[in-house]
């Protein structure tokens, strides 16, 4: 049964390398064999069959369990999957039903989704810290028969939500500590249900024959996942994909990357969100790879260093908070560590990205670059756990330069893409030999980009999803009559190089009263980029002057104080103090100055700014769960402060209402001081003084 | 899997007193713990608490009166003997190693269920090999069980205080205690801090059954545990019955509130 000639792509490189001009004139590494998106296999459970009989023994899971890690092969893989699926139709699931999937990244929920899809029925990943009301919300919506729980607190969330869910038949959970004396007619342990399976396969062919019969009768029109949409603008919607799209797309980039089943990858981001549907979900089917499961989400790092991934991807904010670390760690080493870490640094900075895209440098620097390669990056890659990365991926947000250029000139592979969820992540990427801090890349494989007139990117994709669940106006909203996906997003192509320069929400870009030009995320990006910041939120839309209000990174600060014995009692306390607000200040004015260079936006530079009393937080509504700020929702949440910001008071008064993990509510007060800025030449004087 | 609760009592404390030079911390003083509950002792500060669970393990010898565990009576116990007998203990101060990592710390809990001699613990081999690995197994269970898989490796003394608190529990968790004496497993801790630590000493209970009794300055967080509480004032246990009994008594509250003289 299986296509040989179709597969040659996946086997190790051949050394038959060459150019073929795509669409996008992006190399693409591969072999003429065409794939046209899977062959033959144009499901899930086909592939997974596949890969049982070509990666057998394999691995295709890791799990840290009791401290060790537990790997099972493509061949169980497929063996528990077609139990767990006998087990879920026993239990109901017919073709066409949805089942929830909550928890964190673990083997047995990432099965639940391939059982799912042998059946015909379809998953529906839930954020695994959404509160239960966000998880009422769209379980009700999705319609979900059966829920996979990761453990007591994902099953307890969902019974205490369960009268809202009439539809809501049975939850199966993962982890069975603290659920023995559940009501095990609502709730079974996952392991119960793939044994049961086990037993009623061996006992009943017909039931055999019935499994068969499902994964015969998939085709690649079947919906695959439905993703819900974090939420940046409102209620979430349900993005449906189909099976052919997704293996589709998922197999120009395994190729694009050359991905085989010799990569490994930790799968530690959310799974409901598409990157992990996509990167490591799709793509390991896909190629065959390795999905290792982190033993919990405090210990990632320690796993990311025994696994050494081949292929990664992190938010920015995730390189961030990892060179954040390292610096810290740094700044306690001995001096003459920290001395040679610092030359090294710098022979990197001067050296590195010519050494890694092969260009000329001279012998001195070469030499230099590889004494630095052995005496700090590859160590340093080493403690971070990156030493094996070949490709590295980073996205959703802007990446600071230097962030970028650092992880760039160590001899990681980092580059960045551009996507969302209704294309099935990808729209444009960047290629191996051409890399820049600013620019998401060229279009990706088979993908069409354009830019109207309104300079809002949109796409044509080949894993662009087929609609909104249930949300017929919505889809027409986005969908352009001749079949192109609006993005939302603001950019252009750059000249220099082509690639696609994003500048904001499309929506969200306004100008200030005298006409000014106001991009609210690129001031934010602007301000984030430096260490001290963790978030902002700018305003200014209609308003004659920008203002800004600031979150300080409570570890990088808190090191601060440290050092220059600056005593603190709380968060609060600490983002109030004087000195803070002095050294934030320098900060701002940094990014006043580079705005003045800019011939658009140096009327935007930022006048007043206010450092909030607590963090901004996905549980009060503040941020998405993908880390985004919700500017209208702060606005009006915080209006006390926006006010004070714009009527030149210098204090202001602010109470807010908090959620705790458990659910529960507080309250926070505080008296919040308001500071002036100077604004850098290029720019008209603020008209009112203060 | 919560222990049956029948009324077999595990260990029974007569009549027991003790001084400190003039100072008598405990004045005939007689309680028990049944089987699987979970037991506290109450008592505001300097009411003799610690002393009381020092006597039940060993390391204080009572002036008079009579200790029975399982069945056995002695007036003197050494503290080895008590956690041979079955009884573990962590400590008001946390009493871990602190360069250890906090693996090596809940493994120490094991070294009396270690049956190979100290030679071939240093061979590390064979039959020793074997040993140590279904130790560490059982190490892990309980590192799992505590959820600290985070700071397995990390040396306790650059761990935040809950946290030793933690592993203190898991080193005596590991000893399988018939008896868990808890001295002020929320002394100095937070609010969340608090609530993981009683969710834990619940599931502790819950799941293998341990029969715990604690000792608790704050007394709104033994209500919820405890199964029955004993409180102590001067000495003297001026309560005992359930939660809801003691709320009511009003020697309980006197001793609180104090009263006006």
């Amino acid at each position: 049964m299986l296509d040989h000639a179709a597969l040659a792509w996946l086997l190790p490189k051949t050394g038959r390398h060459h150019h073929k001009q795509g669409r996008t004139n992006a190399p693409v590494f591969g072999i003429e064999t065409d794939m046209a998106g899977g062959g033959s296999f144009d499901t899930f459970p086909k592939l997974l069959l596949r890969n049982a009989a070509q990666f057998s023994t394999r691995p295709a899971f890791r799990l840290k369990e009791l401290g060790i890690w537990q790997s099972w092969t493509w061949a169980q893989v497929a063996e528990i999957v077609r139990a767990y699926a006998a087990g879920l139709h026993r239990l109901g699931l017919q073709p066409g039903d949805t089942i929830a999937v909550v928890g964190s990244n673990r083997p047995k929920l990432y099965w639940t989704m391939m059982a799912a899809q042998t059946l015909r029925a379809i998953p529906v990943p839930v954020y695994s810290d959404a509160v239960a009301d966000e998880l009422a919300f769209v379980l009700a919506h999705a319609e979900a028969k059966l829920v996979a729980a990761q453990d007591q607190e994902q099953v307890d969330k969902v019974l205490s939500v369960s009268d809202r869910l009439p539809q809501l038949d049975k939850i199966v959970y993962d982890e069975t500590r603290g659920l023995d004396s559940y009501d095990h007619c609502r709730s079974i342990a996952i392991g119960k249900v793939i044994e049961d399976g086990r037993a009623a396969l061996a006992g009943d062919a017909a039931l055999s024959e019935r499994i068969d019969e499902f994964v015969r009768a998939g085709n690649g029109s079947d919906i695959a996942v439905i993703l819900y949409t974090s939420g940046t603008t409102g209620a979430s919607k349900g993005v449906m994909l189909s099976t052919r799209g997704c293996i589709d797309a998922a197999t120009d980039t395994t190729r694009f990357d050359g991905l085989t089943y010799d990569d490994v990858v930790l799968a530690y981001l959310p799974l409901a969100w598409v990157g992990d549907h996509y990167l490591n979900y799709v793509q390991g089917i896909i190629a065959g790879f390795c999905t290792a499961c982190p033993e919990s989400s405090d210990t990632i790092e320690q796993d990311r260093h025994e696994i050494g991934p081949t292929f990664y991807f992190a938010p920015p904010r995730g390189f961030e908070a990892m060179l954040t670390r390292l610096m810290i760690r740094m700044e306690d080493a001995a001096p003459i560590k920290r001395r040679t870490f610092k030359y090294f640094l710098e022979v990197a900075r001067r050296y590195g990205e010519q050494v890694s895209s092969g260009k000329s440098v001279p012998l001195s620097g070469r030499l230099l670059y590889a004494l630095g390669r052995f005496l700090v990056y590859e160590p340093l890659k080493n403690v971070l756990g990156l030493s094996r990365v070949r490709v590295a991926y980073t996205a959703g947000e802007a990446i600071g330069p230097d962030l970028f250029a650092f992880y760039r000139s160590i001899g990681l592979n980092l580059k960045q893409l551009y996507g969302q969820t209704e294309a099935f992540l990808y729209v444009t990427c960047q290629p191996d030999s051409q890399i820049y801090s600013d620019t998401v890349g060229p279009a990706a494989p088979n993908v069409d980009i354009r830019i109207t007139e309104s300079s809002e990117v949109q796409f044509h994709s080949p894993g662009m999803f087929i609609g909104y669940f249930k949300d017929q106006a919505k889809t027409a909203e986005v969908m352009t009559p001749d079949g192109y996906v609006k993005t939302g997003d603001a950019g252009f192509l750059d000249e220099k190089t082509g690639h696609l320069k994003i500048i904001d929400r499309a929506k969200d870009v306004g100008k200030l009263a005298d006409g000014t030009m106001f991009a609210p995320k690129y001031l934010e990006n602007k301000l984030k980029f430096f260490p001290n910041i963790r978030e902002a939120v700018t305003f200014g839309d209609s308003k004659e002057f920008v203002c800004a209000m600031l979150n300080i990174d409570p570890i990088a600060v808190a090191n601060w104080a440290e050092r220059n014995n600056v005593a603190y009692g709380s968060y609060q306390e600490l983002a109030g103090h004087p000195l803070v607000y002095e050294m934030v200040a320098k900060d701002v004015a940094a990014v006043n100055r580079s705005l003045a260079q800019e011939k658009m936006l140096a009327g935007a530079q930022i006048r007043r700014f206010v450092i909030l009393h607590k963090e901004l937080d996905a549980d009060d509504g503040e941020l998405t769960r993908t880390q985004k700020v919700r500017r209208r929702f702060i606005a009006e949440r915080y209006a006390p402060l926006l006010t004070a910001l714009y009527d030149g008071s210098y204090e202001a008064d602010i109470s807010t209402e908090v959620t705790f993990e458990d659910g529960r509510k507080g309250t926070i007060a505080a008296r919040v001081k308001i500071r002036d800025m100077q604004v850098t030449n290029g720019a008209k004087p603020r008209g009112k003084a203060a | 899997m919560r222990a049956p609760d029948t009324n077999e009592i595990l260990l029974h404390v007569e009549g027991v007193a003790l001084a400190f030079g003039g100072v008598r911390a405990l004045r005939d003083v007689s309680f028990n713990v049944r089987k699987g509950e979970i037991r506290a002792i109450i008592g505001p500060n300097g009411a003799g608490k610690t002393s009381m669970l020092n006597v039940v393990n060993g390391f204080y010898h009572p002036d008079s009166g009579t200790i029975t565990f399982k069945g056995r009576t002695r007036t003197r116990m050494q503290p080895f003997e008590a956690a041979r007998g079955g009884i573990a203990r962590t400590f008001q101060n946390v009493a871990l190693f602190k360069g250890m990592s906090a693996l090596d710390n809940i493994m120490a809990g094991r070294t009396l269920k270690v049956r190979r001699g100290l030679l071939w613990q240093m061979l590390r081999y064979g039959p020793a090999l074997a040993e140590e690995l279904e130790h560490r197994r059982r190490v892990e269970e309980i590192i799992d069980f505590l959820e600290i898989e985070a700071i397995r490796k990390v040396p306790v003394g650059r761990l935040p205080y809950g946290l030793q608190k933690r592993v203190e529990l898991g080193r005596a968790l590991a000893m399988e205690p018939d008896l868990l004496l808890l001295d002020e497993p929320m002394a100095g801790m937070n609010l969340e801090e608090k609530e993981d630590m009683s969710r834990f000493i619940v599931d502790v209970n819950n799941h293998y059954g341990t029969t715990i009794a604690l000792i608790e300055h704050d007394m709104a967080v033994v209500m919820d545990l405890s199964d029955r509480v004993a409180v102590l004032d001067h000495g003297v246990k001026i309560a005992d019955g359930t939660p809801d009994e003691v709320k009511k008594s009003q020697a309980v509250i006197d001793a609180y509130l104090g009263v006006s003289h």
